[in-house]
């Protein structure tokens, strides 16, 4: 049901700690997010690609993945260079796109790219159960994480329960058609769905009372960092600090 | 005499909208080193007895008592569930972590254990029932019979005095069967044990009882050798009739 591709390797960016991996993550795309000139998430584009190739997942996958974002990248060229006010580049049809407009699009072309190369390259390749760890780890609410780690848990539970129940209503002949006897089908086997996962959810929770569950999600820290992933850290907030150093002159030029 | 473990006076349980308790009038102790076999047919009520031991259910009438004193607030059965462990039908709803280690290591966090002292009690439990090196297996990529496995060492983790343990051997293989057997005889602890498989029984325990009419009545042994044919002890002397 939920795959992760890239969670699984052997390469350097999958042997760093997920805590600094996460950390790194979150300080390169939000300073590629709030940047305001093409060369800072220009920068950090590079630092993705780089990261993507050093963690080594499958080239086919990650262009799939970025032909999906790019998609929707492709509307905001659709209206972005002919709704924004500024100088005319090109005047016909009734439209007229603006060297702004362009601009702008490019800017956040490159932004989404970068951010998506980023979270691939370093929070793709983490995988859930250390994800929501990490996120305890660096100061997310506990609820929060755990929340994020017991649906990682029962998605798979419940994806059963719903596939055994296709599985049951073929085997006595059931066959999907355009009609409203498949979608009364349907509807039941989503409604039985909801119903065990409520009847499950109650059993689970008896089950973390009968362990001794009283309100408190323990968690056990596994992470050890080394030399190597304070280095890395230090090498992207050095990346992130230069980012933010290019801005501020471009935007010191600007003015 | 000292205390039982575990004594129910007059326990009476009857599910909201139904007009026949499940359980009334209900006697019961749990003497030390008493491995009891609990059967009957479906909605018998024997789950039922397992969650109201537990907390999970509270009585309509009657008490709950443990090491003599009478339980009563959620507060109480915390207690209950520190001292007596017990192992759900389906080990889905019981491992809530993904991965292995976490979900083992969760029972002794909620007791107070240390990270480091519940981490090294989730492995020794692992490796004592011959999951050593499963730390860091996702539960959802585990077969059934291992999940069995991981539950129970989930509740083993907690260090128990007593197990309750609820149609243990549903959809196990032979094998993780038999494994089963040999890990619940070799543990010296006091359980009660919900099956109808009774080679099982005949295997892990040595008094049977049932549910009828809302009471526990124990069932002489001999009920046992009447109907099992393939039994492991067959080749004692003994009766068919």
């Amino acid at each position: 049901m939920i795959d992760e591709h890239f969670a699984g390797g052997t390469s350097p960016i999958h042997a760093l700690d997920p805590r600094y991996r996460l950390a790194a993550c979150l300080l390169l795309s939000l300073v590629a997010a709030l940047a305001r000139t093409p060369q800072t998430p220009l920068l950090i584009l590079g630092a993705g690609l780089v990261l993507t190739v050093l963690s080594g997942v499958s080239a086919k996958l990650v262009l799939r993945r970025a032909a999906a974002v790019n998609l929707f990248i492709i509307f905001l060229w659709l209206f972005l260079p002919v709704s924004t006010p500024g100088m005319p580049l090109w005047q016909g049809l009734g439209l007229t796109v603006t060297r702004e407009g362009v601009a702008l699009a490019g800017l956040v072309t490159l932004k989404a790219n970068a951010v998506f190369l980023c979270v691939l390259s370093l929070m793709g390749t983490i995988p859930a159960p250390a994800l929501g760890r990490a996120l305890t780890a660096l100061g997310a609410p506990a609820k929060f994480s755990f929340l994020f780690v017991f649906t990682y848990r029962y998605l798979h539970v419940i994806a059963e329960e719903y596939g055994r129940l296709v599985t049951a209503a073929r085997l006595r002949g059931f066959v999907p058609a355009t009609d409203g006897r498949t979608y009364r089908t349907y509807a039941a086997l989503v409604a039985m769905v909801l119903v065990r996962s409520y009847d499950r959810s109650q059993r689970v929770y008896q089950a973390m009372l009968l362990r001794g569950f009283t309100g408190v999600f323990p968690c056990l820290d596994r992470f050890a960092a080394g030399r190597r992933d304070v280095l890395f850290l230090g090498c992207v907030v050095a990346l992130a600090a230069g980012a933010v150093w290019i801005e501020w002159l471009a935007g010191r030029g600007n003015v | 005499m000292s205390e039982p473990l575990l004594e129910l006076v007059q326990v009476g349980f009857m599910y909201p909208g139904k007009t026949v308790p499940v359980l009334s009038g209900l006697n019961f102790r749990l003497e030390a080193s008493e491995r009891i076999g609990l059967y009957g047919p479906n909605g018998s009520g024997k789950t039922t007895l397992l969650h109201v031991i537990m907390g999970l259910l509270p009585p309509q009438a009657g008490a709950v008592r443990h090491k003599g004193r009478v339980m009563t607030t959620e507060r109480d059965f915390r207690e209950v569930r520190r001292s007596i462990g017990m192992l759900l039908q389906n080990a889905d709803d019981q491992i809530i972590y993904p991965t292995v280690l976490d979900d083992v290591a969760f029972g002794p966090l909620n007791r107070g254990l240390s990270r480091g002292a519940a981490r090294e009690l989730a492995e020794q439990t692992l490796a004592m029932l011959g999951l050593a090196g499963f730390g860091d297996r996702l539960a959802h990529r585990l077969s059934g019979g291992e999940k069995k496995l991981v539950s129970l060492a989930g509740v083993l983790a907690m260090e128990p005095e007593a197990l309750l343990l609820d149609e243990p051997t549903g959809g196990l293989d032979p094998d993780t069967r038999n494994r089963l057997v040999d890990i619940l005889a070799h543990l010296a602890k006091p359980m009660i044990v919900i099956s109808h498989d009774w080679d099982f029984l005949a295997q892990v325990t040595d008094t049977y009882y049932s549910i009828q009419s809302g009471q526990l009545i124990r069932n002489p042994d001999f009920i046992l050798h009447r109907h099992v044919h393939g039994h492991p002890m067959g080749d004692h002397e003994h009766h068919h009739h």
